[in-house]
């Protein structure tokens, strides 16, 4: 139907081309500026980039406190922090990285972002949800820092209880600061989910949407669907901390197991909201940089779904040693089999899409090749331990630690590099020095296999996790992986070097410096305050690098009050024919 | 490439070992077949069609329906082997053989203790009989803790509210370490023991001796040796380090502050009532979090502990 509509329309008002201004002296950046026009802002531009901060923010402190505990195990024993110190500061690192960098850094970044510009929207549909997402988001780190500052907390980021529930820290700070951050995380899905329902340009079909918006789509799905379990876990266990309710803790007939259950069937759900995105970005930059028509849109994209759907079923496989039963780990086993298998679909997608391409290894690029390698080792790592028995052997041990940051930080934190790098002159109209960008991601990706690969094998040799303290024959490998952190952290303070001189002295990038086809990129860098001087009608796919770079830049043209949409309004469009006419 | 998965893996000392070993060795080659299949596409693309000019014309291939099922359907196959592979493992890890012989297990935070059918009880050290199927029936007196003996292949969470189960056959004599595996707290690191495998006639000899070994000795000295044998040294130290509970070292006719607020003289009572009601009195500083030794220790070893404590001035 949209496409009819679409297609009428054309025919009526003289679709023409537009020409992005390579040079545009008005922008988002520099339209509303102060203080009060960004914290009051509704525009999603302004709003991703003041996660960017936030979460860049956060992930400097989760990368210190990481770095904090490699140091202290560079020895057994203790070398500068206690072990009451040591348990506080992995649980932080855990729970900042996952609960304030990893789940907002896609979607609330990025998405938020990229999304209307993919779309061909001015805005997302709710802008001042879309703000209060935001706030919600500050409100909850708040919490976090508070329950830092008043005894800290010692759980692990899992807060598995009857340990939590009895330990001194301050525990219901701490639950109450990721309850509240759970909210942010539901309205940022609930508003995309409705503007790639509702805002989509003339002509923009589903099979014509970008896959990082069919990535971003599932991930909503996940997001409103999962958090409200978290929520209604941590409600579960403060309500047992505050008031004795017996839930969790056998000392007052509650059942710990089943804390777990509740806790992995959201947690494990939002390790596809971490991933998901990912996904999304890859297969923007791999076709970009390919300048080549994806290969299996329609696998990548439901592949992107399946995941969401069979995710929400393998929570047990977090529990195949905690006493469930034998049916259930057998469930929960195959099951997790089963969403192996969409993922390594999507990895012979992106290296078919590479074959006979024009392969331009760009900064984003050589992140993207570096997700490709590192995220394959955390899927087969990660078939290892859905295996019933070999993970009662590799549960809870480094094996596990190593498995998890190849998938999150090889897969999830490269995805979002290869996405920030690529997205970039696109928020700040600027180039960064693209020598340093290369060089920098080589140091990460060394440092980053000298950390994680020594603890595959010191966790299959027995090293527990969580250990403050550990036997001697795993300190080689600790020491490894503890200089290969600094190599990482070095890496990382380059990148930070570079951008920064981007932001204030960085080349001009003009409009499309990648030649993309993507819609985001036929509109100025940086963008103009309503993203589009028109409203754009799409003919053709986003990946469609065989037509006319002039087939992806068409509009109509609209009336420059910026707040209505595109399409629909009648009034709006017939104004507009009789300008033109 | 065997070599080097063999390397990953600890000594293969429990009949269970090897079958889970052989899955390990599996996965480990077939990824990394795969892993470096794909590597090499990577790199062989990106040298292969590397861009030559900016206007490169690039062929449209949107899709293969025959390349996409064959590369579903081989990974599903390879899935499917390892589920069933794993699956076997674990009804073998789960089953024990009737015969077993069983050995109740209690977690504390920080120790473990093994209760034998004799009704002695040893913490932190487990004696076993080896070429004998053994099942360690476990049960958690606070947290969780998790139970998990690397040589062995078998872990399992050890919780408060029900009995979990592992079992084993250790092929031969000799030491393996015990390692806790659920994070539980300050000292969690330091939860570990060790399995002393003996040849069946050595470990009966050890069960009716080991109870009776302590009779003739001296109090101090027995003092001395029960501290580190219930894994008191865990938490507390005989040199004045701090840990995570107050040091032996002087603590004796010494007047400490407790949380209460009320000052008490550490004397032999006070002691006592430490080690039988831990949580009655707890010093300014420290937190509530030693477990009850009522039942594991007689009035005679617990008159051993407070002569030993005396001799720390």
């Amino acid at each position: 139907m949209a496409t009819n509509e679409a297609t009428t329309s054309i025919k009526k008002l003289q679709v023409k081309r537009f020409k992005p201004d390579e040079n545009p002296e008005k922008h988002y950046l520099n339209e509303e500026t102060g203080i009060w026009a960004w914290m009051t802002t509704v525009d999603h531009k302004k709003i991703g980039l003041m996660y960017l901060a936030s979460i860049t923010f956060f992930f400097f402190i989760g990368g210190m406190l990481a770095l904090l505990i490699r140091t202290e195990l560079l020895t057994p024993a203790q070398s500068f922090i206690d072990a009451d110190v040591y348990n506080q500061v992995f649980t932080l690192h855990g729970a900042i990285m996952i609960f304030f960098f990893l789940i907002p850094s896609v979607p609330a970044v990025l998405g938020n972002f990229v999304l209307p510009l993919q779309l061909g929207a001015k805005d997302v549909a709710f802008p001042r949800l879309n703000l209060a997402s935001y706030y919600i988001y500050v409100i909850g780190a708040l919490f976090t820092i508070f329950a830092i500052f008043t005894g800290g907390v010692d759980t692990g980021w899992t807060f598995y209880t009857p340990y939590s529930a009895t330990t001194t820290g301050n525990v219901m700070a701490m639950t109450f600061g990721v309850f509240v951050l759970g909210f942010s995380s539901i309205l940022t899905g609930l508003n995309f989910i409705v503007t790639i329902h509702k805002m989509r340009s003339p002509g923009l079909t589903w099979n014509k949407l970008p896959l990082n918006l069919w990535g971003l789509y599932a991930t909503s799905l996940i997001q409103i669907l999962a958090t409200p379990v978290l929520a209604i876990t941590l409600l579960l266990l403060t309500m047992e901390r505050a008031l004795g309710i017996g839930i969790f803790d056998p000392n007052l007939g509650g059942d710990p197991v089943l804390y777990q259950h509740f806790f992995w069937f959201y947690s494990h759900p939002a390790v596809y909201i971490m991933i998901v995105p990912g996904f999304g970005i890859i297969s923007e930059v791999i076709s970009t940089f390919s300048r080549k028509v994806i290969f299996g849109y329609w696998a990548i994209a439901l592949s992107s779904l399946a995941i969401a759907f069979i995710g929400f079923l393998v929570w047990g496989h977090h529990m195949f040693t905690a006493g469930q039963s034998s049916l259930a780990n057998m469930v929960f086993s195959f099951l997790t089999f089963l969403v192996g298998i969409p993922t390594g679909i999507k990895i012979f997608n992106w290296l078919a899409t590479m074959y006979k391409g024009s392969i331009d290894l760009k900064t984003p690029m050589l992140y993207a090749m570096v997700f490709l390698f590192l995220f394959t080792i955390g899927g087969f790592t990660g078939i290892m331990l859905g295996a019933l028995s070999v993970d009662v052997h590799l549960h809870d041990t480094y094996y596990v630690v190593a498995h998890f940051h190849y998938v999150m930080m090889g897969g999830m934190v490269m995805a979002f590099l290869a996405g920030l790098h690529y997205w970039w002159p696109k928020m700040f109209g600027k180039m960064y020095s693209e020598f340093w960008g290369r060089i920098s991601c080589g140091i990460i990706f060394v440092g980053f296999n000298m950390t994680f690969l020594p603890q595959f094998v010191m966790g299959a040799q027995g090293m527990p996790r969580r250990y403050f303290n550990y036997i001697d024959q795993f300190q080689p490998f600790h020491q490894f992986s503890t200089v290969g952190a600094y190599v990482m952290g070095i890496g990382f303070f380059i990148m930070a070097g570079y951008l920064f001189h981007s932001l204030r002295k960085g080349k001009r990038s003009g409009s499309n410096p990648w030649g993309s086809r993507a819609l985001e990129w036929q509109t100025s860098s940086p963008v103009p305050l309503h993203n589009f001087e028109h409203t754009p009608v799409i003919i053709n796919g986003p990946y469609d690098y065989h037509k006319p770079m002039s087939e992806f830049q068409l509009g109509i043209a609209t009336s420059h009050n910026g707040h209505d949409h595109h399409g629909g309004d009648h009034t709006d469009v017939s104004k507009t024919e009789k300008e033109q006419a | 490439m065997n070599r080097f998965s063999e390397f990953m893996l600890p000594p293969q000392k429990s009949t269970l070992a090897e079958g889970t070993d052989a899955l390990f060795h599996f996965i480990n080659i077939t990824s990394v077949i795969l892993l470096i299949g794909i590597t090499i596409a990577i790199v062989y693309f990106s040298w292969k069609y590397r861009r030559r000019s900016d206007n490169d014309v690039t062929p449209v291939i949107t899709h293969n329906s025959k390349l996409e099922i064959t590369w579903s359907v081989i990974p599903l196959i390879l899935v499917m082997i390892v589920f069933g592979w794993g699956l076997n493992g674990h009804v073998n890890l789960n089953t024990a053989p009737d015969d077993a012989y069983e050995i109740r297990v209690v977690a504390k935070s920080w120790l473990w203790e093994f209760h034998y059918e004799t009704g002695f009880v040893s913490v932190n050290e487990l004696h076993v009989p080896a070429n004998r199927p053994v099942k360690l029936v476990m049960s958690s007196d606070d947290v969780i803790h998790s139970f998990y003996i690397p040589d062995f292949r078998i872990k399992n969470d050890v919780l408060p509210n029900r009995y979990s189960s592992v079992w084993f056959e250790a092929m031969e004599p000799g030491e393996s370490i015990i390692f806790c595996t659920e994070y539980c707290g300050m000292a969690h690191s330091n939860m570990m023991a060790t399995t002393f495998v003996h040849t069946q006639e050595d470990f009966e000899t050890w069960l009716i001796t080991a109870g009776s070994a302590d009779d003739n000795m001296d109090p101090v000295e027995l003092g001395e040796q029960l501290v580190t044998r219930n894994a008191c040294t865990t938490c507390h130290s005989a040199d004045g380090t701090e840990l995570q509970g107050p040091s032996y070292l002087g603590i004796f006719g010494s007047e400490r502050v407790m949380e209460s607020g009320e000052t008490v003289t550490v004397d032999e009572n006070y002691i006592r009532e430490s080690i039988l009601e831990p949580n009655a009195k707890i010093v300014e500083g420290y937190q509530p979090v030693m477990p009850s030794y009522a039942g594991s220790l007689n009035d005679r070893q617990i008159d051993a502990i407070i002569e030993y404590i005396k001799t720390l001035e």
